[in-house]
C-alpha cells in the first residue's frame, strides 16, 4: 500500500510531536530531582553536579519503604476478595441466570456512573461508626465495594458468552452448582480474571480520594494517597518533591513496561466489553 | 480509567454500561458467537427433576451473588441513600441535625461559588472529552495508516504512559512545568514571547484551561489506543478500494474511518465526560480550586463543604446534584454507542 512522501513525514510529525508533548513532563521532573536540595531549577536543565543523593534522601523522608508495604498490602486485600466475591455474581447472573438476574445486573451496572465524591462522606461517618476510620480496613472495605459494579459487570460479560453445552455435560455427570463453578467454570475464566485484576490492581495502587478522607496517616494509606501527603509536605523543596515522585512511580512504570501488552489490553478491554 | 479514573480516577471506574440489555445482539454480531441461545435453564428438563434443579440453582445461585451484593449495598448503595438523607438536614458532621427539607437545594442555586463548580466541571468537558477524543482519531487513523510497524507500537505505549500513573503523580509532574520557571515558561521565552510567561495555574484566565491541558495530557493515549482498535476491525477492503481510488489521508478519514468507529467514540465519550465531571485529584494537588474561585468542581466543593467548612447537608445536596447530571449527560451519549454498535 502506497502513502505519499509528504503524507509519510507529516504523520511522523504529527506522532513525534505528541510523543514529545507526553515524555517531556517526565523528563523535566527528571532532571529537577538531580538539582540540589532546596533550588528552584528551571524547567529543563541539566545540573552543574547531578545531586543522586536526592533519590535516597527522598526514599528516607518519604518513609518509602512504609509506602511500599502499605500499598501492597490494601492491594493485597482488596483484589483477591474482590475477584472471588465479582466471580462467583457473575457466574450466577451470566450463567446460571438465576430470577431476577436482569435486575441485579441492572443494579450494580447503575453503580459504574457514580462518581466517588457523590458517596464519600456518607463513608466517612460509616467508617468512623465502624470505628475503622484512619485504618487500612476503611480504605478496603469501600474499595470492594466499589469495585464491584464494574467488576461483576465484567465477569458476567464472560460467563454469558459461555456455551451451554459444558455446564450441561457437567449437570450430567452430576456436579454439584459449587462443582460447576469451581472446577469447571473458574479454570475457564482464568483470561478475564486476570484482567480484571490487573485492572484493579492498578485502581486500587492509584486510588487517592478514599485514602484523603479516611485515613490520615500516609504510611497506612495507597501508593496515590501517600504521593498527596509527601507533596504536602515538601512543596517548597521541588527537587526532592520530584525524586520523591519518581520513587513513588517507579514501582508502577516498571510493572506497565514489562507487562505492557497486558496491562493495556486489559484497560482497553474493561471500557469496551458490554 | 481508562481514572480515572484509566483513572482519572479515574477513573476512575471505566465502563459502558447501559447498553447492556443489548448485550446479546452486539456481540453476537460482534464476536460471532449465535445469539440464538435459550434464555432458560441450560440443562434440559428430562434428564435432571425439573423442580429439583430449578428451586436448588436458584437458591444456590442467591447465595453466589450474596457476597458481592452485601459488599456493594454496605458500601456503595447505603452510602448513595445516606447521602441522599443528609442533603435534607443541616448537620455539623459533630452535634445533632436538624430536618430542613429541600433547603439545601435552595441555598445551592443561590450561592453562585457553588453554582459555577458545576459551570467549570462542563466547561472541563471540552479538555477531557472533546479535545483528547478528536485528537485521538486524528492520531489513530495516522498510526493505522502510516505507521504500521515499530514507531506504532512505540507512540502507542508512550502515548498510554500517563494513564497508568496515579492523577495526583500526573498534577505533581505538571504543577511543576506550568510554574516560574517551568519548561512551558521556558519555552515561550526560548521562542521570543517572553510576555506570554506567567504562573498559568495561578492566573485566572488560565487555571482552568490549564487544569485542562493536563486532562488532555491523560487521556490522549487511552482514547487513541481505544479508537485504534476499533479501526484493527473495519474490513480492510474499504481502504484498499479507496486508496485504488486515489483517496487520500483525510478522505479516508471521513468517509471511513470516522463513521465505522460510532460505537469506539461513545465508549471514549463516556469515560471521558465522567472523568471531567468528577475530577478531583489533579484539582486537588494543582490549584486546590483556586485562584478564586477559578478551577473549583464539584468534587473538591463537596470535600471543602463537608470535611473543612462541615457542612454536611449541603456538600450531599451538592453531591445528589453531580451524580444526577452524570446519569442525565450519559445517558444520551450511550444511545449513540448503542446505535453506533456493529
Amino acid at each position: 500500500m502506497r502513502v505519499a512522501r509528504n503524507e509519510l513525514y507529516a504523520g511522523r510529525g504529527l506522532l513525534v510531536i505528541l510523543m514529545a508533548f507526553i515524555v517531556l513532563p517526565f523528563l523535566t521532573i527528571f532532571v529537577t530531582a538531580l538539582h540540589p536540595s532546596g533550588t528552584v531549577p528551571a524547567g529543563l536543565s541539566w545540573p552543574a553536579e547531578p545531586q543522586w543523593g536526592n533519590f535516597v534522601q527522598a526514599f528516607e523522608v518519604a518513609n518509602m519503604s512504609a509506602l511500599l508495604m502499605s500499598s501492597m498490602f490494601i492491594v493485597l486485600a482488596v483484589v483477591p476478595v474482590a475477584l472471588v466475591i465479582s466471580t462467583m455474581a457473575g457466574f450466577a447472573i451470566g450463567l446460571l441466570r438465576v430470577p431476577g438476574a436482569r435486575w441485579l445486573l441492572l443494579l450494580f451496572v447503575f453503580g459504574l456512573t457514580l462518581p466517588f465524591e457523590g458517596i464519600i462522606t456518607p463513608l466517612y461517618f460509616l467508617a468512623r461508626q465502624f470505628g475503622i476510620l484512619n485504618t487500612r480496613l476503611a480504605i478496603v472495605l469501600p474499595l470492594i465495594g466499589l469495585f464491584m459494579p464494574f467488576a461483576v459487570f465484567w465477569m458476567r460479560a464472560h460467563f454469558a458468552n459461555m456455551p451451554g453445552e459444558i455446564s450441561e455435560a457437567a449437570r450430567v455427570d452430576g456436579a454439584s452448582t459449587w462443582d460447576l463453578f469451581w472446577r469447571v467454570h473458574v479454570p475457564l475464566a482464568r483470561a478475564p480474571i486476570a484482567s480484571l485484576g490487573i485492572l484493579m490492581s492498578v485502581w486500587a495502587w492509584n486510588q487517592f480520594l478514599l485514602a484523603l478522607v479516611l485515613v490520615e496517616d500516609p504510611t497506612q494509606r495507597t501508593m496515590a494517597g501517600a504521593l498527596g501527603a509527601f507533596q504536602g509536605h515538601y512543596a517548597t523543596d521541588i527537587p526532592l518533591l520530584c525524586a520523591g515522585t519518581i520513587l513513588i512511580l517507579l514501582p508502577t512504570l516498571i510493572l506497565f513496561v514489562v507487562f505492557q501488552r497486558h496491562v493495556i489490553t486489559a484497560l482497553l478491554q474493561g471500557s469496551v466489553k458490554g | 480509567m481508562p481514572r480515572a479514573y484509566w483513572r482519572p480516577s479515574r477513573p476512575n471506574t471505566k465502563g459502558n454500561w447501559a447498553d447492556d440489555l443489548d448485550h446479546r445482539r452486539r456481540r453476537s454480531s460482534r464476536v460471532g458467537v449465535s445469539s440464538a441461545r435459550p434464555e432458560a435453564p441450560r440443562w434440559s428438563a428430562g434428564r435432571i427433576p425439573w423442580g429439583q434443579g430449578i428451586r436448588r440453582s436458584s437458591l444456590g445461585g442467591w447465595l453466589f451473588v450474596l457476597p458481592a451484593l452485601v459488599m456493594y449495598g454496605l458500601f456503595v448503595l447505603q452510602p448513595l441513600f445516606l447521602t441522599i438523607q443528609y442533603s435534607l438536614y443541616s448537620w455539623d458532621g459533630i452535634g445533632p441535625s436538624t430536618w430542613v427539607g429541600l433547603e439545601n437545594y435552595i441555598a445551592l442555586t443561590s450561592e453562585p461559588r457553588l453554582i459555577e463548580t458545576l459551570f467549570n466541571a462542563f466547561r472541563l468537558v471540552l479538555f477531557f472529552s472533546v479535545i483528547p477524543v478528536s485528537l485521538g482519531l486524528v492520531t489513530a487513523s495516522v498510526i493505522a495508516r502510516i505507521a504500521t510497524g515499530r514507531l506504532g507500537t512505540v507512540s502507542r505505549t508512550v502515548l498510554f504512559l500517563p494513564q497508568i500513573i496515579p492523577l495526583v503523580a500526573a498534577g505533581i509532574i505538571w504543577g511543576r512545568l506550568l510554574s516560574f520557571p517551568g519548561l512551558v515558561n521556558q519555552g515561550l521565552d526560548a521562542v521570543g514571547l517572553g510576555d506570554l510567561t506567567r504562573a498559568w495555574l495561578g492566573d485566572f484566565d488560565t487555571a482552568l484551561g490549564a487544569v485542562g491541558i493536563i486532562g488532555v495530557w491523560v487521556l490522549l493515549g487511552f482514547c487513541t489506543v481505544l479508537l485504534l482498535t476499533g479501526i484493527a476491525k473495519i474490513d480492510h477492503a474499504l481502504y484498499e478500494t479507496a486508496r485504488l481510488d486515489g483517496a487520500g489521508w483525510f478522505a479516508e478519514f471521513r468517509a471511513i474511518t470516522v463513521p465505522s468507529l460510532r460505537y469506539e467514540v461513545g465508549v471514549c465519550l463516556t469515560v471521558t465526560t465522567i472523568a471531567a465531571l468528577a475530577t478531583f485529584d489533579i484539582v486537588y494537588v494543582t490549584t486546590g480550586g483556586g485562584p478564586g474561585n477559578a478551577t473549583a468542581v464539584p468534587g473538591i466543593q463537596i470535600y471543602i463543604l463537608a470535611f473543612l467548612e462541615r457542612q454536611v447537608g449541603l456538600a450531599s445536596a451538592l453531591a445528589v446534584v453531580l451524580m444526577v447530571l452524570v446519569l442525565l449527560v450519559i445517558l444520551p451519549i450511550q444511545r449513540l454507542t448503542r446505535e453506533g454498535a456493529r
